[in-house]
Order: C-alpha cells, then structure tokens, then sequence
C-alpha cells in the first residue's frame, strides 16, 4: 500500500474540481507510448511482514555488537549516551527540513548554533559551519576552498601520505575538475616532518592528519609554521575524541580544521550517514562552504538564530557560489551536540583518557607476544586509540581465525592502502573495550600466530 | 546557579502567577545552562595501568559544558518543541517534497543487524547489507530505467557533481576536451549552476517560453562543439513537464553532449515514466524526497545516481555486484567493486547506508503499484490546489502541473508580498511554501503538497489562505508584522548578517588562532 489517505468520494471530488474524470488523466503530457510502464519490483508486502523480513535480513550480518571488535580506521565503536537517541527520534526535528523559515525553526537553529559553538571550542578555530557529508568531503571542501583563494598559479596540495586513504581518495575525485597537482601523498616512506619541505610558494594547502591514519602523534608546530613562511594553508583533519585531552590544532597554526564526527554518539551504519566537521578562522567565513547559523534579534529584541551569510551558497550566488552544498548532515550534527552535551567537558577528556590508557595497555600486551611487533616504524611515538601491528602472516588471514574461533573483528589490513604494509594490521581501542576483552585480542592473536 | 539561568528560571515562576506557561517561549543555550562541576554521564572505572601522556600535548581545557543528563533532556526537548516538522503539520515547501516519513523505516534502520556494522569488515561478514545494496541499485535501475546505479553520493547536489565529473570523463575519452559548456534552464536548481562551476565547467542558461518550457530556439543556438551536456529537471521547478522533451533530448544528442536529469521531482514520475527510456543519460535521484527518508532538518540526505549504458562504466564506486558463475544458483553472492572507468569515490565508504535501509523498507511496503499510486496522488493534490487557489493568487503557467506549482504571493490591492502571506501562514498552523523560486516568477510561492496529506488538510490549508488574502486587504498590517503566534517574531537577517556572533557569547574564551 502507500501512505495516501484519500477515499473513494474524496479524490472523486478533487478530480472533479480539477474538470478530469480519472487520476491518469492527469498525466495526458507524458507520450502515450512511454506512460504507465511495468514495473518489475518485488510484489508490496504489509508492515508487519516487511518488519519480519528486514529483521532476518539484517540477522545474516556479524554487527560489532555481536562480537568484540577492534575495527576502527576512521569509523569507531564508541558508547552513545541515550539521550542521543532519545533527541534524534523526535519527530519535531528529524522531519523537518533546512531550517529556511526561522521563525518556524529555532530547535534545530539553536541546536546548530551550539553545535557551530562547540566545535569551535573543541577545535580551538574561531567559526565552524553548520556540517558537510563526511569528514572526506569536509576536507574536499577545504582543499577547494585553498584553491579558490590565491592566485591561479598557487595549484599545489601537498597531502600526507599517513591521511586516511578514503579521505584521499575523495579529494583527488573532487579536484578531477581543477587545474591542480597533488604531492606527497602516494610517497609512503614520507615522515610528518618532511612534509615541510614540499611546501612552497606554489602550495596551495598542507593537508594532515592527527592523530594519523596510524594512530600516531606528531608534533605538528613546525608545518604550522612553515605553512604560514609559504602563504599556504595548513589543513588539519582530526579525531575529535582526541581533542577532549590534547592541545587542538587552532594552537598550533591550522587554518581549517576538519573531521568525520561519526565518533560523536553516531552509529557506525556501514560508513553512513557520518557527519563532517569543519571549522576555520573568521577572516575565511565569507569562502567557508556550507550552512552557517548566527544570532541576532526579533522586532521586540527577542534572542533568536537564523541561517545567514546565505549570499556564498548555491540558492542565491547559483554559478558563483563557494559550493553546491544544499543538504548537510543536519541530523548527525544534532546528535554529535547532544553526545557533547551529555558527555560535557569531563566527560570527553574522561572517553579520550580511557582510549589512550586502553590503547597503551592493549599494545604493550600484543607487544609481549613473540613474532610480533608493535608500531614497527616508530616505537617510541605516542599514539591516540589505534596502532600498527606487524604479524607473522597475512591480515585477512588472521582476522578469519580470530572471527570464527574468538568471537572477535580483528584491525585494519593495511595491506589494501599501503602495498608495502603486508601482514601489517591497525587495530583500534576505545573505550568500550574492558581489559578483559584486550587480553583476549591478544590470547586469540598469540593462538593465531603461534 | 550561574546568571542566565537563575534569570530565565526567574522569569518562568514570575510569568507564571500571571499566565499559564508557554514551554516555548525562550530557551537559554547550553553554555548558560552550564555550571562548572556538573556530570552528564559517568565512565567504568579504568582497568588498565596508566600510559605516560606526552609531553606539553595534553590542554587544560576542552572548552565543552558541562551539565546534568536531565538538564540536557530537557533542554533538547525544548528546543525541539521549538521547532516544526511533517510530523507536526502541513510542510508544504515546494521542491523539498515533505512528505510522511513511515515510522517503521526508522525502526528498521536501527536494527543492530545494519547500523551496527562497520565498513571496513569483510564482506563475507555483512552479507545483508551487500544484498540490500544490489537490490536497492536493481529496483532504481529498474524504476529509472538506468543500465547501472551507484549509491554513493550523499545528497543531490553530490549526484549532480558526480554525474558531471562523469561527463567530464565520457568525452576526454573521445578526445572531445573543448567541450566545456553546460546547459542550464534559468528555472533550475540553484545546485546545478553550482555543482558546475566545481566540477569545472562554464554554466550557459537557457531561457524559458511562456509555457514553462525550455526555449526551444536558444537551445539549438547553444548546440555547439563546445556542448558537454545538459541539466534538466523534469517535471521542473515550476512543476510542469517540458513539453518538448523528446526533442529538448534529439537536440543535445546530436550535437554530441549527454543529457543530465536532475531527479529531484522523480516523485511525481515514479511509476509514470522512465527517464532513461526518453533518453536521459544521467540521473540522480533523492532518497529523501521520492523514497520518504526523512530529511532531518537538513540532512543527511542520500543520491543515489542511474546511468545509461554508455555511462555506467564511469560510476563512482564501490558498487555491489552479484558474482557470476556462483555454483549454488539458489543463492547468489555479491561483491563490491569499482566500475571499469569509474570517477572514484565520492564518499569514504559506500554512501548514505542507513539511507538506503529506509528507502529499500520504503519500495518493499509500496511495490510498483504503491509508488506510482504515490506519484499520482502527489500530483492530484498539487493540481487540486492549483485550482482551488487560483481565484486568489495568479498562477503564471496556468496549465496542468505535476507534484507541485508556483503561483505569485501579492494581491489585487494589497501592498502585502508573498513572504507576509508565508510568515502569516504560520500563526495558522502551517508551514510556509517556498518562497522567491524559482526566479523566473516574482513574488514566487512554490506550493508542494506531497501525496500524504489528506483532503482535509488540503482544505484547511485552502481555506487559510483565503482568510489571509481576506486580512491583506482589510488588515495588511497584521499580515506584514507576522508571524504572531511563534516563539519569535521575524529576524533581523540583515543584523545577524552584519553583526556575525556565529559563537555562544556564553561560551568560554578560546586562544586565538594564530595571524597567518
């Protein structure tokens, strides 16, 4: 059935104020020849059947609740408060649309305010946006936003070859379109620090991330630097947990700051729907892309919100506009407000604390087992909630055995990203898993390894 | 208890001996309801040694609030009582399709089963969600009349930017690299002139006649070597299906360029048409507004894209396929792979996964018969308002409409303009259309019913704005200070402009980035 309500004398009556007999006369416009085809879509079932048929659908799939899993690489397991769900099911906010008509919109405008609040606090940048699609396309946006800002011949994007992979790869499809040359990124033996020296005066942009896509924590003060000596912009992509505990990269010279916020109270759901962060300095709001909310007043001096700078976006600059933004991630940035909200200022320090320790314990403990290493390339860095593990065999190997005989999804299989990373696995730690759960991991990786 | 919060808990039990209290009349932000100390959420104790932080890295502040899990309930619950949405009432925006989001496809998107599944597993261990996925691709294929669909993009405005790159690609394949021009109607979507100017192109507009349609003359004036390709919406922004269609398509294929639909009003086409039986090469469609996923004040959003034969080798990917030469017929298995020549990614992972979930819940409810059945009540309710209003407001294209139509907000002797009589609306209880689009129409008002609205609520709608055509010319004052009846009377846009505070001033202070 659909969700129309009309009966039998109620459409008669509208079709008769309309002057046509039937409903399909109302389509007289479309070529005979191409009106009405047939379908073939499997026959509608009732509610109640479609409930019972998805539901044993979705039972054939290992979720990460069903197991102990030590996936991350960009998408965590975190622990999402109630009251983040309890808020996102409010029919008051999940189906109304971009907030166009304030005064019929100030929830979800106050809400976004706060986000746009909170994420500039946490970042340590002074303007955030009302959020993108995804941490990739945030940085996308960025690295277009670089572009859009110098002269035509300042066309370089140096990247980290240590930023998320995805991330990268988003990027390069989205400069198809540009005149511009990436560097760096495909050059895996490149260290942080080197990263300085491929900027120059025709760099556009630094992209980085932090902690890395290893887990890893750079000090990143002097690409800060050297990025502000070349007039380039200093692109920083984070892990927003982390910023509950560690210095934000508004401290150390990064001019935007983006993010996947999945990690903010959103379930991991197959990579999406995620939210992007993005957050940069004031005097680049008017090229910042996406929906931004500001504060003002009513006629009466009443505290209200409303979408402003509406002058960069598509709807009213069409072929001049920053961006094509329309829709964001409303929703997401709903949720990672209220999982910021109930966590609070002790409370993220307290998650990215027991991610860290957690981490630590579990590295020291897979360390201790013999024919593997532990962050091979870089002992002694510190790293935040994921590190590198080198094994005697194959990733994909070890993760089948570590599924089918302990109950646990295994890490990353660097492999795929990184041709030189064979048997090389990145394994992530948060604050779900209890010590029990790490010695596990390593007793099942001993076992497997033995 | 800090400031504004003993001022607004004051103001509350003040007004209180006077009048009854409204829940929405104000709400302090976050930041004012903070009190230092306050726990929201308690964590398990740690059960691992300590790790040596690094050095100088660790902040001494985070800069977050800090508040009680109630205090954050209520709060929200406020705010959202602040708030309107399809659920509360008639959300007729014209081109954002508000229609009902079934309660079910969110209770299934929830399922451990799908949202609890993580992208990076291996496929073998979320077989469900690579067979939602390939049928979800198959029924839009089929719905579309595409050869191939990616589920990538995450929005509209992504699918067009996607489809776009696809052109780019398709004709540097040909060696065809000057064609750098595409078409676009001057009804579009702001998103299309947009999305091309990203994808690096130059946008030429095309003229509409006195019928709606595109200028049949200036096209063929455009069909040059440096044609890359077309954007059309069909039925367009003014609702009505170009009548020239099949000749609009002739005229771009010839000349060499592909043509782009841009699927926003598929929702008036389901069942009745397949574009890509009439040529369409290209053609995103919104999850959000044809298959009833709720567009959460903004997002997410999901758009998936159909392509032509010829086209589909270009998609973004991963896409699934199912495997051929599988020895146990009875059940297939399915693999993700990149297309041939495709584009890249446009997402990290595979899309707006939980979208689909909905959407796929969505096409097993209605079938075939459903979703046309949807698509043709969409446009007999737009129709039937069309009429029923068209006595008090002009209707520029007077002719048959599809799922929604434009008429002009002013009145015969009123100085009122079609934002007063949307602002007005309110304080009856409804949404206001969308106002000043498309820009072809003055004083624009872009009126969307959508399929799921009842004659009644039809009426009612109706029957408002006759009494405010009625209060325009008798009370224009009324019309032009509103709207009355909500938390907040109309923004000064231009302050919030001006002035910027896009930060809680209740916040705490941050550094300042350093000067570049």
């Amino acid at each position: 059935m659909s969700f129309v309500s009309h009966t039998k004398g109620e459409r008669a009556e509208m079709l008769a104020a309309i002057g046509v007999e039937r409903i399909e006369d109302l389509f007289a416009n479309v070529p005979a020849h191409a009106r009405f085809p047939t379908l073939d879509l499997p026959d509608a079932i009732s509610q109640m059947e479609v409930g019972a048929e998805m539901r044993a659908l979705a039972a054939r799939n290992t979720d990460v609740d069903r197991c102990i899993s030590f996936l991350g690489a960009g998408v965590y397991n975190h622990y999402s408060p109630p009251t983040v769900d309890y808020v996102l099911v409010r029919g008051e906010f999940y189906t109304s649309y971009t907030p166009y008509q304030p005064e019929m919109s100030q929830g979800m405008l106050q809400a976004m305010f706060e986000y746009q609040t909170m994420v500039s606090r946490l970042t340590g940048m002074e303007v955030s946006n009302a959020s993108h699609y995804d941490g990739a396309t945030s940085l996308a946006e960025a690295v277009l936003l670089a572009l859009g800002l110098g002269s035509p011949r300042r066309n370089k994007i140096v990247i980290s070859p240590a930023l998320h992979p995805r991330f990268r790869e988003v990027v390069r499809t989205y400069l198809r379109g540009m005149n511009a040359t990436i560097v760096g990124d495909r050059q895996h033996e490149i260290r942080a620090q080197d990263l300085s020296t491929c900027v120059d005066p025709e760099t556009a942009a630094l992209v980085v991330q932090w902690p890395d896509f290893f887990g890893q924590l750079d000090d990143l003060r002097d690409l800060g630097a050297a990025c502000r000596k070349a007039g380039a912009l200093f692109v920083v992509a984070v892990d927003p947990i982390a910023l509950g505990l560690f210095d934000p990269p508004g401290s150390y010279g990064a001019d935007i700051v983006v993010a996947d916020g999945q990690c903010l109270g959103l379930p991991p759901s197959f990579g999406g729907p995620s939210l992007g962060i993005f957050a940069t300095r004031k005097d680049l709001v008017r090229r910042l892309v996406g929906r931004l909310v500001g504060q003002t007043v009513d006629a009466q001096g009443r505290r209200g919100y409303v979408l402003t700078l509406g002058t960069r976006e598509q709807h009213i600059r069409r072929a001049k506009a920053t961006s094509n933004i329309c829709t964001n991630a409303a929703l997401g940035a709903l949720a990672a407000s209220v999982y910021l909200a109930t966590l609070g200022r002790e409370g993220l320090k307290g998650v990215a604390e027991l991610c860290y320790h957690k981490s630590h314990y579990a590295a020291g403990e897979i360390a201790k087992l013999p024919g593997i290493m532990v962050s091979p390339w870089a002992p002694d860095k510190p790293f935040f909630k994921e590190f590198v593990v080198r094994l005697p065999r194959p990733v994909a190997e070890t993760n089948e055995i570590l599924l089918r005989d302990h109950n646990i999804i295994g890490g990353y299989d660097l492999e795929q990203d990184y041709p030189g990373l064979a048997n090389h696995m990145l394994i992530a730690v948060t604050e779900t898993a209890t010590r029990a759960d790490i010695d596990r991991l390593a007793s099942g990786l001993q076992a497997v390894t033995a | 208890m800090t400031g504004p919060k003993r001022e607004h808990m004051e103001k509350v039990v003040s007004t209180a001996a006077e009048e009854p209290m409204r829940l929405q009349d104000s709400e302090p932000t976050l930041y004012e309801l903070s009190v230092p100390g306050r726990r929201g959420l308690a964590l398990p104790a740690l059960d691992v040694p300590e790790a040596p932080m690094p050095a100088g890295a660790v902040r001494a502040d985070n800069g977050l609030p800090e508040l009680s899990e109630l205090d954050v309930v209520r709060h929200y619950l406020h705010l959202s009582q602040r708030n309107f949405g399809v659920d509360s009432g008639f959300y007729p925006l014209g081109s954002c399709t508000m229609k009902y989001n079934p309660k079910i496809c969110e209770e299934i998107a929830r399922l451990p089963g799908f949202a609890r599944t993580h992208p990076c597993e291996p496929p073998e261990a979320v077989p469900a969600n690579l067979v939602l996925m390939h049928h979800l691709q198959a029924w839009l294929a089929e719905i579309g009349g595409f050869a191939g669909v990616s589920l990538q993009p995450a929005a509209g405005a992504q699918g067009e930017l996607t489809a776009l790159f696809m052109i780019r690609a398709y004709h540097a394949d040909r060696g065809e690299l000057q064609r750098d021009q595409i078409l676009i109607p001057d009804s579009a979507h702001g998103t299309n002139p947009a999305s091309t100017t990203m994808a690096g192109f130059v946008a030429v507009e095309v003229p509409s006649d006195e019928r709606g349609n595109i200028e049949l003359a200036a096209l063929k004036s455009a069909c040059t070597n440096r044609l890359a390709g077309l954007m059309i919406t069909n039925p367009n922004t003014l609702g009505l299906l170009d009548e020239h269609l099949v000749e609009v398509v002739r005229l771009v294929h010839e000349c060499g360029g592909l043509v782009y639909g841009d699927g926003a009003n598929m929702n008036a086409l389901t069942g009745v048409v397949r574009p890509g039986e009439a040529g369409i090469d290209l053609m995103h469609f919104n999850l959000h507004k044809t298959f009833a996923t709720p567009h959460g004040g903004g997002g997410p959003g999901s758009g998936p894209l159909g392509a032509s034969g010829a086209l589909a080798g270009y998609l973004p990917g991963p896409i699934v396929v199912e495997e051929t030469g599988a020895e146990d017929q009875e059940k297939p298995s399915y693999s993700l792979e990149m297309p041939a020549k495709s584009i890249g990614r446009v997402s990290s992972f595979f899309g707006n996964f939980g979208m689909m979930v909905r959407a796929y819940a969505y096409i097993r409810l209605l079938g075939a018969k459903g979703l046309r059945d949807s698509a043709m009540h969409a446009v007999l309710n737009a129709n039937y308002l069309r009429v029923r209003l068209k006595d008090v407001f002009p209707v520029p294209y007077d002719r048959m409409n599809m799922h929604e139509f434009v008429c002009q907000g002013r009145i015969e002797g009123s100085a009122v303009r079609a934002l007063d009589i949307s602002k007005r609306l309110m304080d009856y209880g409804f949404h206001p259309p969308t106002n000043y689009f498309p820009l072809i129409v003055r004083e624009a008002l872009m009126i969307e019913p959508t399929e799921t609205e009842s004659k009644p609520t039809l009426d009612a709608f109706i029957e408002a704005i006759r009494k405010i055509a009625i209060e325009a010319r008798d009370n224009p004052e009324l019309v032009r200070s509103a709207p009355h009846h909500m938390p907040v009377g109309r923004l000064d846009e231009v302050k919030a402009a001006r002035e910027l505070v896009l930060n809680d001033p209740a916040a705490p202070a941050i550094g300042t980035p350093l000067e570049p």
